[in-house]
């Protein structure tokens, strides 16, 4: 397959199950909300060494706020749900239970519960309040700048995680530019989060490493500077590899983010460097979740 | 289906134990089977035929017309469904509520929703003493759900409340919120002496200005974010607590009472 000079490889992206939770952070303004999320999202790219996955979903509107207020939407995925609390409650508690005039709200109604400010309220010595409106309990925490507003728990989903394609370019500024251009229309998908910085991998890795110690390690038959001394998947003109990596709630919605990104980076095309996209895969024994690259663009 | 409608033919001298008439209880009965349930009155019992005309058949939405201030116990232990009472109710109304709605055009009496549990109380006039309280002698009033007073309401409203809502568009009576553990109560009106009077815990949230107590310290002036989302909680109510100008955020907050544990707080509006 062919698009605007741009070969798909007739291969797919290998995805895993994951669980995954979403929180709502508002403040006095937006900037200040964005603070927040991204402290809370920070240091979590990979599971591999991170501990979960996340990202900011969107920005919200005060009319999309629980307290009418400017906020943001985050997500974090991770392997397993002890793992996806401990992550969820040690983030909340150092990044938005600190941060400025932020407030914390669940992200997911249904689910199985898990704790959002439960135990966060403990900061509050004694001097905590709780309030049940509709249903819902809130913690009141009181603290240095007025009082820290959280919902006590969110909901915890099955999620996919690990959807991804990779843009093979002329250059490394060329590959960059397309991965940004399709960052930015992935972004208006629901649902999903690219986790690595600004969205963007360079290091894609595989699995295993000739050093014990390691269970990943660059993904040579990428790697542009080793085109001459590994088993390469490059051709000749591709200097440059990057790849974007996708956690989405469901199968449709990383199909969707992939389908929109791949379109992004094809609309730039062979006349802008970009040769062809592929994704990473383990032959397809390790993940359940397959993403082929053709199909989606079909 | 219509409405099961009890039409009351004529006022009892004695009051009226209506428990045995709530949704749940007459969810599988026939008609007639309805009509021969028996209510006790003052020390004799007499058949629910003998006191009303009962007509239409859906258990789950009681009407029950000509009402007075002597049938007591309307909606005792409600599960579900819901009660609609035309005219005034005796005391008790909607004790130890499970669930469902009730609404009372008129006045209620003593007792009103106490240790109520879940479900909605809408009072259209005025409300008597212990409103949300305990029974005598029980420490936990009411646990849960929402009473709505479009009226005034008597002493001791709230008294031991555990949790839940109750809404005074009108005045409060003394020892409002006196011994609650937890929960909010709103007034819109004014309110009486003694006012939080042994509160551990727990909302008074208030649109004037209370007596000063000694009992509680001035914490100051705060913007408080819960405040717009126990609002906008109240717009789907007919009533004033849903007018958005009825809304606000910035309170004086007091903290009392200081001779209990003192954890409980008054909100006080601050136009």
């Amino acid at each position: 397959m062919i698009i605007n000079g741009v070969t798909i490889d007739a291969t797919f992206a290998e995805a895993f199950p994951m669980k995954a939770t979403r929180a709502i952070i508002t403040a006095q303004n937006e900037k200040w909300a964005m603070i927040s999320a991204q402290a809370m999202t920070g240091f979590a790219t990979s599971v591999i060494a991170c501990g979960c996955e996340a990202g900011i979903e969107r920005v919200l509107d005060p009319s999309e706020t629980p307290d009418g207020r400017p906020g943001v939407s985050i997500m974090i995925f991770a392997m397993g749900g002890k793992g996806l609390a401990k992550q969820l409650e040690t983030r909340a508690g150092q990044c938005v239970l600190t941060s400025p005039t932020s407030a914390l709200f669940a992200g997911i109604d249904g689910g199985t519960r898990i704790a959002l400010g439960k135990n966060l309220r403990y900061f509050g010595d004694g001097f905590q309040v709780a309030k049940l409106i509709d249903g819902k309990r809130y913690w009141r925490i009181p603290v240095m700048d007025g009082e820290f507003l959280a919902e006590a728990t969110t909901g915890q989903v099955e999620a996919i995680g690990g959807g991804n394609f990779l843009v093979l370019a002329e250059s490394q500024p060329q590959a960059l530019a397309a991965c940004e251009a399709a960052i930015e229309e992935m972004r208006k998908i629901p649902n999903v989060i690219m986790p690595f910085p600004g969205g963007v991998v360079r290091s894609g890795s595989k699995v295993g490493s000739k050093y014990a110690a390691l269970g990943a390690s660059t993904n040579d038959a990428f790697c542009p500077t080793l085109k001459g001394m590994t088993k390469t998947d490059l051709s000749p003109e591709i200097e440059s590899v990057m790849e974007i990596v996708i956690d989405g709630l469901t199968k449709e919605d990383i199909d969707k983010a992939m389908r929109v990104g791949i379109r992004a980076v094809c609309d730039l095309g062979a006349a802008n460097g970009i040769k062809r996209i592929s994704a990473g895969n383990y032959g397809g024994k390790l993940g359940p979740f397959h993403f082929h690259l053709q199909e989606i663009m079909a | 289906m219509s409405a099961l409608t009890f039409t009351l033919k004529h006022k009892p001298d004695q009051r009226v134990d209506m428990s045995p008439l709530v949704c749940q209880k007459l969810a599988d009965m026939q008609p007639v089977e309805i009509a021969a349930l028996t209510l006790q009155n003052g020390k004799r019992k007499i058949r629910v035929d003998e006191l009303f005309d009962i007509t239409g058949s859906d258990a789950q939405n009681i009407v029950i017309k000509g009402s007075f201030d002597k049938l007591d116990f309307i909606g005792k232990e409600l599960d579900g469904g819901r009660i609609t009472v035309e005219g005034d109710a005796g005391a008790y109304l909607g004790l130890g509520m499970k669930s469902g709605e009730i609404e009372v055009s008129g006045d209620v009496g003593l007792y009103a929703a106490c240790e109520m549990k879940k479900g909605f109380l809408k009072i259209n006039g005025n409300a008597g003493d212990f409103l949300g309280a305990a029974l005598p002698g029980n420490k936990m009033g009411m646990k849960g759900g929402a009473i709505l007073v479009k009226g005034n309401v008597g002493e001791r409203a709230g008294d031991h409340m555990r949790r839940g809502n109750i809404l005074i568009e009108g005045n409060a009576g003394d020892y409002c919120g006196s011994r609650m553990t937890a929960g909010t109560i709103a007034v819109m009106g004014q309110t009486g002496r003694y006012l939080g009077f042994a509160m551990r815990r727990g909302t008074l949230l208030l649109w004037n200005q209370p007596q000063a107590s000694a009992r509680f310290n001035d914490c100051g002036a705060h913007t408080l974010a819960f405040l717009p989302i126990l609002f906008a909680s109240f717009k789907k109510l007919n009533s004033k607590f849903a007018d958005s100008s009825a809304a606000f955020n910035r309170v004086q907050r007091y903290a009392g009472d200081m001779s209990e544990m003192g954890r409980g707080e008054v909100l006080v509006r601050i136009s």
